[in-house]
């Protein structure tokens, strides 16, 4: 069918919903197979302490248990850690099973297989280990002073400094006649993905073939890293991303439990599968954020930001993951923000420590940056006593639609920030606002209203592969795409992109349907399968569309190519006889005369008349490496009212404005904003990981940890109209999937500070919680708290 | 073992399972009936939501052997073959669902509210959802669709 209208742009339906709507998804734990296993991870209740001894007899004699194995049974190699990001850096090794120390509470010391889940989790309890206690340190603060060493071969916890180095004229700290010095923490947090990991490894031996189906953001990533934790050809070895229900960067690693779960498929020679309780997952998947930085605004009166500096200890955890340290380095390039300091400087130290490993929590860096960034801006607004939307107005940098090198050193691909603030404030009624907030000043209120902003940018696209091999990280960031016009009239898509949520095969579809002109319904997108897609980095850091997205086209361009000299054949004229108009070439000046993708799909496919030097099949690849990242921008306005006399916090309005470029659905951009603000508002408000004393996580389940619910989610109202394209890549779009937990943790706290500050209150530490708020207030007061 | 004798779906459904078996692990195990999800081991998310003679209940807080001789109704049964039931598809036109682990859960929640409270308000319809967690959507759309599938299913059984 040949289709004149054009999708791009419009909130087309999503082709993913059928099967989950109904209950036919294929999340890995949907899966099972005849003589399939049940794998068992034994993590004993230590944080730290020294393995003397692991006694398997008693559970290896259990009902159904097929095998119980220690690290020095198996033998595995260490775990993937791909971004060693300065030559000195300490990197903590990282077996999938540990051998001589436990490091946290997620590290497991054996595994158990079984034939049923129920008997591999009885025997896994029954395996005795014996070990002798350390002191469990897992506040960075404590770990910094190496007073216990964590991994006695690096010799200290401190295992990484990074500095950006500075930028601009570093005597503005010194002489500026504003000075505004700020600490701000940022808890460390767990993703609560509601599908848990899991995974499934089988193969066929006698051919030395494996195959793991795994809830993962990263199939093809895993497959690279994975052989050779577990000795398996890359050749023969297929990893599949089946239906997987959530990441937010929790999934955008190899863990432990793959290669596990594969080395025993080898090892037993039958199916294998692990799936992951909720409690499991508090510990043994990793955290996000963990983070405190030092923060220097140098000013002027008149609301002049002349300088930025940020100093930022990061906790790394017991070990690295994939990324670990690389994740305050991917937030080092927005400490600028939307704005044009004169002089800058960034560093960070990463730690380690006796908690659950950190890595990309969905926004990866640039969140823990924007927050600290915006609530600096507020608390100098303050300080100089202007309004907070004026002091980020007149630093704004000036509208660019050509790339433009910031002053982190690299380009941005274009920006126009203050129409963002501006919608924002009329969406939200801020000159009214503001009224009604005097009004309860002056009232004296309890109920107090807090009006908080936070202005963004984003780095979003990873990554141009030629910067990421000068940030020392070890793959490239380009994506494949592959697109086949069957004879039916059929288009197949192959993405690179591994989705998981984002519903990329509705937008595929959109973007092929109108580069080809076919309708969105003749477009079938595959994705997340090693063996169909071999050509792939997954999906992550907002990337998918701007580079996955952007590969599409470079494929379409090579099948319209080919499409023109099959056409210009068949209707005997030269190529540039022809144009491409309502979705077929057709001969100018006689548009009767035309051939569209699907005639000409037949035409390659039975190939009986094709030009000279013409293949068969109308197919293409293209690999697309993209040219620099792509920069979203945006203003987030959370407006709250807030209890003076319990600390309780309400949100009453919640205002996203949003530019991520050209939309291509604005349905699930909107989805996605909305997604990403629940969870900033969530991080501002509700949500932190919390260790006692003895290094327990004592938020160990989803009682104790606060996941919001659709009652303390605000509705929200988002703007995505405006959309300066990107010049990055040529669909002209930006990335959405982390804007909302970018922008929205700064404009919450920033609400609730600012619903306080006339009673003292400069600060509320994160998540501001209603103890929080009121010890603040009682702070302020000068009362005993 | 135990014997259990279970109406799930509207057929009869038998099976010798131990005595621990919980419910959402008898209907996706022993029925294998894997549109129900398990997401916490807390009855927390609500993920596993079914319907129980008609009500909803977390199908991780139940034995197997507790519905002995009820009716459970799941996920499968909603849409009536290629059509959709009013709840699923404003789901659909909502845009109520990203990675869909949530959205069995949700649905059978939704059907069981709507029952009781056929016309809601937001506040109405968010508090009734505080036992069923999502990650991707920030509820928005769920409570948008649930509003509008209250709206179309005037007059329809659920």
């Amino acid at each position: 069918m040949v289709a004149t209208e054009n999708f791009v742009g419009r909130p087309i339906l999503r082709k993913e919903d059928g099967d989950l709507l109904t209950g036919q998804a294929r999340y890995v734990d949907n899966f099972t197979m005849p003589g399939m296993l049940w794998m068992s991870l034994v993590r004993p209740p230590y944080v730290h302490a020294t393995i003397d001894s692991i006694d398997t007899s008693a559970a290896a004699s259990m009902p159904g248990v097929v095998g119980v194995y220690t690290g020095a049974d198996l033998g595995l190699g260490a775990l993937p850690f791909v971004w060693p990001i300065t030559e000195d850096i300490k990197v903590p090794v990282h077996y999938p099973l540990a051998t001589d120390k436990i490091r946290f509470a997620g590290d497991a010391v054996a595994v158990v297989l079984a034939e049923t889940r129920a008997q591999a989790e009885d025997a896994a309890e029954a395996v005795m280990v014996s070990a002798s206690e350390l002191p469990a340190v897992t506040d960075m603060r404590d770990a910094i002073k190496d007073e216990t060493v964590i991994h006695d071969d690096l010799g200290t916890n401190i295992v990484v400094h990074w500095s950006h180095g500075g930028g601009g004229d570093q005597s503005v700290f010194d002489s500026a006649s504003v000075i505004v010095e700020e600490t701000y923490d940022a808890p460390r947090l767990i993703p609560n993905a509601i599908e848990p990991r899991g995974c499934l490894a089988y193969g066929v031996a006698a051919m030395d073939e494996w195959t793991l189906i795994s809830a993962t953001q990263i199939p093809h990533i895993a497959k690279v890293t994975l052989c050779g934790v577990v000795g398996i050809a890359e050749s023969k070895f297929r990893v599949i991303a089946p239906d997987v229900g959530g990441g937010f960067g929790s999934k955008l690693d190899v863990y432990a439990e793959e290669a596990l779960a594969l080395a025993l498929a080898k090892r037993s020679g039958r199916p294998v599968k692990w799936i992951e309780g909720r409690q499991e997952n508090y510990v043994a998947t990793i955290h996000g954020r963990g983070v405190s930085h030092d923060c220097t605004l140098a000013g002027d009166e008149s609301g002049k930001i002349l300088g930025l500096k940020f100093v930022e200890l990061a906790d790394m955890g017991a070990y690295f993951q994939l990324l670990t340290p690389g994740i305050p380095e991917l937030g080092a390039w927005v400490y600028m923000g939307p704005y044009k300091p004169e002089a800058y400087w960034y560093e960070f130290k990463g730690i380690v420590t006796n908690a659950t490993p950190t890595d990309a929590y969905r926004g990866a860096g640039r969140p823990e940056a924007t927050y600290v960034l915006e609530r600096l801006v507020d608390s100098y607004a303050r300080k100089i006593g202007k309004d907070p939307a004026e002091v980020r107005r007149m630093n704004f940098h000036e509208p660019f639609d050509v790339a433009t090198t910031s002053i982190m050193g690299l380009q941005v691909d274009s920006g126009n920030y203050e129409p963002l603030l501006d919608k924002a404030l009329e969406l939200a009624g801020y000159d009214q606002l503001r009224k009604e907030q005097q009004a309860r000043r002056d009232r004296g209120d309890a109920k107090q209203l807090g009006i908080g902003l936070s202005s963004y940018i984003e780095m979003c696209g990873l990554a141009p592969s030629n910067i990421l091999g000068a940030l020392r990280y070890a793959a490239g960031g380009w994506d494949g795409a592959t697109i086949e016009c069957l004879p039916s009239g059929e288009v197949i898509v192959k993405t690179g992109t591994s989705p998981h949520g984002q519903g990329h095969e509705t937008s595929w579809s959109q973007i092929v349907a109108d580069g080809l002109g076919v309708d969105v319904d003749a477009v079938e997108v595959l994705h997340g399968d090693t063996m169909i897609t071999p050509l792939g980095m997954d999906t992550y850091g907002s990337r998918s569309v701007s580079v996955g997205g952007a590969a599409l086209h470079f494929a379409m361009e090579k099948i319209k190519e080919k499409a023109r000299t099959i056409a210009a054949h068949e209707l005997e004229v030269s190529e540039d006889d022809l144009e491409w108009a309502d979705g077929s070439y057709r001969v100018q000046g006689a548009p009767d005369k035309a051939r569209t993708i699907p005639d000409l799909a037949v035409s390659a496919w039975h190939a009986h008349d094709l030009p000279s030097g013409t293949e068969p099949h109308l197919n293409a690849t293209a690999v697309y490496d993209p040219p620099n990242f792509t920069w979203p921008a945006g203003t987030h306005i959370c407006v709250v009212e807030v209890d003076t006399e319990t600390g309780a916090t309400d949100i009453v309005k919640y205002v996203a404005v949003d530019d991520c470029g050209n939309v291509i659905n604005p349905m699930i951009v909107q989805g996605q904003v909305h997604g990403g603000v629940a969870q900033g508002v969530a991080e501002a408000l509700y949500e932190e990981a919390i260790y006692d004393d003895g290094g327990n996580l004592i938020t160990s389940s989803m009682t104790q940890y606060l996941v919001p619910t659709a009652v303390e989610i605000p509705s929200m109202v988002t703007d995505n109209s405006q959309e300066t394209p990107s010049t990055t890549n040529p669909l002209g779009v930006k990335g959405i999937g982390e804007a909302g937990t970018i922008a929205a943790p700064p404009a919450v706290v920033n609400a609730v500070v600012d619903a306080v500050s006339h009673l003292g209150v400069t600060n509320v530490g994160k998540p501001a919680s209603p103890e929080r708020v009121w010890r603040a207030i009682q702070d302020a007061r000068g009362g005993a708290a | 073992m135990t014997n259990v004798s279970v109406n799930v779906n509207g057929l009869s459904r038998e099976a010798d399972v131990e005595p621990r078996t919980l419910l959402v692990y008898f209907l996706r195990e022993h029925l294998g009936l894997t549109g129900t999800n398990v997401g916490c081991d807390t009855s927390t998310c609500g993920s596993c939501t079914v319907l129980l003679d008609g009500e909803s209940v977390k199908s991780c807080t139940m034995l197997a052997a507790q519905v002995d001789g009820r009716e459970v109704t799941t996920i499968e049964a909603m849409a009536d073959g290629d059509t959709l039931h009013p709840i699923q598809d404003a789901f659909h036109r909502n845009h109520g669902l990203q990675c869909g682990y949530c959205t069995p859960g949700m649905i059978m929640a939704a059907a069981s509210y709507l029952k009781e409270n056929p016309t809601p308000t937001e506040e109405e319809v968010r508090e009734a959802l505080a036992g069923n967690l999502c990650r991707c959507t920030g509820y928005q759309n769920i409570v948008k669709s649930i509003l509008d599938a209250a709206g179309s299913l005037s007059g329809v059984k659920v």
